[in-house]
């Protein structure tokens, strides 16, 4: 009994602190590849708006990194302190991975982010934009070795289990395991997406209240090109992703599609696709189906009366928890639609030149601010919670990786960080956003002296009327004033 | 067989924990300072100094993690849920101290006093709580069948507690020596009255650790004071004493940089007399390094990444610090 309530609040904890950890990363990811396009723009082709832009989105960056930083730091010892039989048993595999993980992308975004953050006056342009670009390399590196590790875990290969533990024999196909390069993929576009929409929510915000400048504008325009060619592409990939779930975990896959089969429908029926539906764990039936006939035969199987493994053919103790995997998935795949959608329309818009100014598709921008972290978030818990029982695929169940700690423990922890986390990340998150309101300020670079130790900054230069009407301290201007 | 994977991987993580312990020991210290700073410009120069760096320097701290993670699991497992609490408020303390930075300097005027609370705070709590981890370490944490049976406040206890304190002491002095080499003027001399006090409780911590721990632990007793180990071993303590003594002439004719070399030096003495003790036990004191190390293809695999990449990034750290050398001035913003 205590052993269950241990193992509920351990999972309980780890499901919060990774999501937070992966909104920051996300955001992480996309801006620094944007910034390293917007430095790039500016010195190929001298447009200060660029370097205004570099400016203004590097300052959200670096906020942003700062909880990215301490909020992946609890997730390298969570393993340990939470999963312990876990780590014994795949430690010889996780470790590795995160070690290099370490080794190739957190000391190179480490150590180049100062220089691109604070040595804009310090070092040359090149070196300059050497360290941007470094620093966006670094983030996809990150991606690259976290989600082997995690794709390891949810299609293992490559390993034999001796004496009880894991030992990798061939470490090409541990880390090429088969569900990798589709979730690499899939992640990688995800935070592009996450980062256009919060752009370009930003661009809406102020265009809707007429503060445009060049540098507004050009956002936006940016974000929009961005989400036209890429939504469509996500969702090919998230296609290609189920079908290949579909091959090794075929349970997540019923799950995702509120599936049960047996004999509710007969064999030469197909397998219909539910739109929505209440799936109902003791009934084994989805509810309230609204379906479409034989869709999913022809999505997953790509053949009029094709069928599919259904939940029934599972047994209960391991089966995942279906409503959660059946509701994620669509709040995923539904957002997925609706930016392709934000996307056509604001090409339709720009058509007709009327890009900064039609108030519906400003709106629809704004409203679609946080649409890329839901559905990443929703992502994962499809992916997740549809991997249950088992943490890693098949071979060691959830419940068996749990450390041996008392409740009362974990439930201090737990409590400890929910209200560390909604105090320091709320602070964040709205620091961050006052960051956007302020917008984007034109010849900010030419004004503003990003000084460094041994050099004295310019005096203090007029203070700009958006800043005023912050009342703001902090950025841009010396924050030495007092 | 040839070579000694598990051995290599000792040194790789010992070395990583050092300079972790060196390298954010300066940041954590600044923010144990912080108390004796009430002036906001002092404050931001002195954050100043570590601002475009302290990133990279606790990077060394996942390293230690993940190292031990892919080379040791066993002990990875068994230690982090043994110390399951001092490391969960080690973490949360670097949180606030983490995220201190961004917002100390984006925060309205009158939100900075609690990011300046949590500055301090959070170091003080990390670096406490890591100084307790070590000493319940060096303790030992019983186990039965693999599994911990110490209890959730076994780590509540003298010698952990005294480490946690020693900790602070220590990191506080790396602290202010660093902003002694770093900064100028009001700020340096207070640096450096502040110092000779921080230099005499470190030189106590060291003494009282070097007959703590052999008294508790005939173990210890055994390795620092048989023939001949006495004779190889006795110039850590000599040299300690000669390092202490050259700081504090250093300090008194105005030295900028030594001190914080000497107690860079003093920190790599004790940390040795340390690892001394402690020989070749991964888990002290049953344990040892080769029984508790992971098999030889995770070993290898990661040893050679470790053994390429290290170099690379101890250039562009040195990159990053020669970047931003000098001293750290109130009018350079770097925000
Ligand atoms: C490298 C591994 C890894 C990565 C990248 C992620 N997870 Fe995970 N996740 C685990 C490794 C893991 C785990 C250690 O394997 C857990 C702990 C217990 C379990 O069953 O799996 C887990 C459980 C777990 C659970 C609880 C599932 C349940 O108990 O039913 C949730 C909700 C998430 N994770 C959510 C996420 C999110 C939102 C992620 C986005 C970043 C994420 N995970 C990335
Ligand atoms: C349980 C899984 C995870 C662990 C243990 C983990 C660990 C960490 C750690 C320790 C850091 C801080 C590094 C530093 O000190 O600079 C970090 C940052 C980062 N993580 Fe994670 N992470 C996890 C999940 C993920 C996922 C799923 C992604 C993306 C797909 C990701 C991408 C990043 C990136 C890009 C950074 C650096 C940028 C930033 O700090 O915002 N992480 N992570
Ligand atoms: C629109 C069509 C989309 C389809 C058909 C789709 C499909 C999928 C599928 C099948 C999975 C589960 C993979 C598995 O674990 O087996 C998944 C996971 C995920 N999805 Fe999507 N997706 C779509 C859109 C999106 C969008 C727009 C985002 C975010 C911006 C997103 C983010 C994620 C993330 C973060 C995961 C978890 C990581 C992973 O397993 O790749 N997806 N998606």
């Amino acid at each position: 009994m205590s052993d269950a309530l241990a193992l509920d609040l351990a999972r309980l904890q780890f499901a919060f602190t990774i999501s937070f950890h992966i909104i920051f990363p996300a955001i992480t990811i996309g801006l620094a590849s944007y910034l390293a396009v917007l430095e790039g723009l500016w010195l190929y082709r001298k447009d200060t708006v660029y370097r205004d832009l570099y400016h203004f989105w590097s300052k959200v960056f670096a906020v942003n990194f700062g909880m990215g930083v301490v909020s992946g730091l609890v997730m390298a010892y969570q393993f340990g302190t939470n999963w312990s039989f876990f780590s014994e048993f795949a430690g010889s595999i996780t470790g590795p991975l995160l070690t290099y993980e370490v080794l190739t992308a957190f000391f190179l975004e480490a150590g180049f982010l100062g220089i691109m953050l604070f040595g804009w006056n310090r070092v040359g342009p090149g070196l300059h934009f050497c360290s941007t670009v470094v620093v966006a390399i670094g983030t996809l590196i990150s991606t690259f070795w976290i989600l082997a590790s995690n794709s390891w875990m949810q299609t293992p290969q490559g390993h034999e289990i001796i004496d009880g533990v894991v030992v990798p024999v061939n470490w090409f196909e541990v880390i090429f395991n088969p569900s990798f390069p589709y979730r690499l993929l899939h992640m990688s576009v995800a935070a592009f997406l996450a980062t256009a929409l919060f752009v370009g929510a930003s661009a809406a915000w102020h265009l809707l209240r007429r503060r445009d400048n060049p540098a507004v504008k050009k956002m936006f325009s940016m974000a929009m090109w961005m989400l036209i060619v890429v939504a469509p592409i996500q969702a090919l990939i998230g296609d290609a992703h189920g079908l290949n779930t579909l091959e090794h975990q075929p349970a997540k896959v019923a799950a995702m599609e509120g599936h049960w089969g047996g004999d509710e429908h007969m064999a030469d029926e197909g397998v219909p696709m539910i739109l929505f539906g209440w799936p109902d764990m003791e009934a084994e039936t989805t509810r309230f189906a609204v379906e479409i006939p034989r869709l999913a035969s022809l999505i997953l199987t790509h053949s009029w009366d094709g069928t599919i493994a259904g939940l029934k053919d599972f047994p209960v103790e391991d089966r995942p928890n279906v409503p959660v995997v059946f509701w994620s998935f669509r709040v995923m795949v539904g957002l997925g639609l609706l930016m392709i959608a934000l996307g056509a329309y604001a090409l339709w818009q720009r058509g007709r030149g009327r890009l900064y100014d039609h108030p519906l598709l400003l709106r629809f921008a704004l409203m679609m601010g946080p649409a890329g972290l839901i559905a990443i978030l929703a992502g994962w818990y499809t992916t997740e919670v549809g991997r249950q029982p088992w943490v890693i695929y098949g071979l060691l169940r959830t419940a068996d990786s749990v450390s041996p700690h008392p409740p009362g423990q974990l439930a201090l922890s737990l409590s400890l960080f929910v209200l560390v986390y909604l105090f320091v990340f709320g602070a964040g998150i709205a620091y961050m956003l006052r960051l956007v309101r302020k917008g984007p300020v034109i010849s900010e670079g030419e004004r503003e002296a990003h000084g460094g130790p041994g050099q004295y900054r310019q005096p203090m230069r007029p203070l700009s009327a958006v800043e005023d009407d912050e009342g703001d301290a902090g950025h841009p201007q010396p924050h030495t004033r007092s | 067989m040839g070579i000694d994977l598990p051995l290599l991987w000792a040194l790789i993580i010992g070395f990583g924990v050092m300079m972790y312990v060196i390298m954010d020991g300066f940041d954590l210290g600044i923010g144990i300072l912080y108390p004796f700073l009430p002036d906001k410009q002092d404050r931001d120069v002195a954050m100043n100094t570590v601002a475009p760096v302290w990133d990279g320097n606790e990077t060394w701290l996942v390293l230690g993690g993940a190292g031990l993670f892919a080379a040791f699991p066993m002990v990875y497992s068994v230690v982090l849920t043994a110390l399951y609490l001092p490391l969960i408020f080690m973490l949360l303390g670097l949180i606030f101290r983490g995220i201190a930075f961004e917002f100390r300097f984006k925060a309205r005027e009158h939100e900075r006093p609690i990011w300046d609370k949590a500055f301090i705070g959070g170091s003080l709590a990390a670096t406490f709580f890591q100084g307790v981890v070590l000493g319940a370490f060096i303790n030992g944490l019983p186990m039965e069948n693999g599994v911990y049976t110490g209890g959730a406040f076994g780590w509540f206890a003298p010698f952990p507690l005294f480490t946690g304190v020693g900790l602070v002491f220590a990191y506080a002095l790396l602290g202010s020596t660093w902003l002694l080499m770093k900064t100028e003027g009001p700020l340096q001399d207070r640096m450096r009255r502040l110092t000779y006090p921080l230099t005499w409780v470190m030189l106590a911590l060291i003494a009282v650790i070097s007959v703590w721990t052999p008294m508790a632990h005939p173990q210890i007793a055994e390795r620092w004071f048989s023939f001949p180990n006495v004779f190889w071993f006795s110039p850590i303590p000599l040299l300690v004493v000669f390092c202490a003594t050259l700081m504090l002439k250093g300090l008194k004719q105005g030295a900028q940089v030594a001190p914080f070399i000497y107690t860079l030096i003093l920190i790599f003495l004790g940390y040795s007399g340390l690892a001394v003790s402690g020989w070749p036990h991964i888990l002290p004191p049953d344990v040892t390094l080769w029984e508790a190390a992971a098999p030889p293809q995770s070993l290898g695999f990661t040893l050679v990444g470790a053994l390429f990449i290290i170099p690379f990034i101890l250039m562009y750290t040195a990159l990053a610090y020669y970047v931003f050398r000098g001293k750290v001035r109130p009018e350079d913003g770097y925000h």
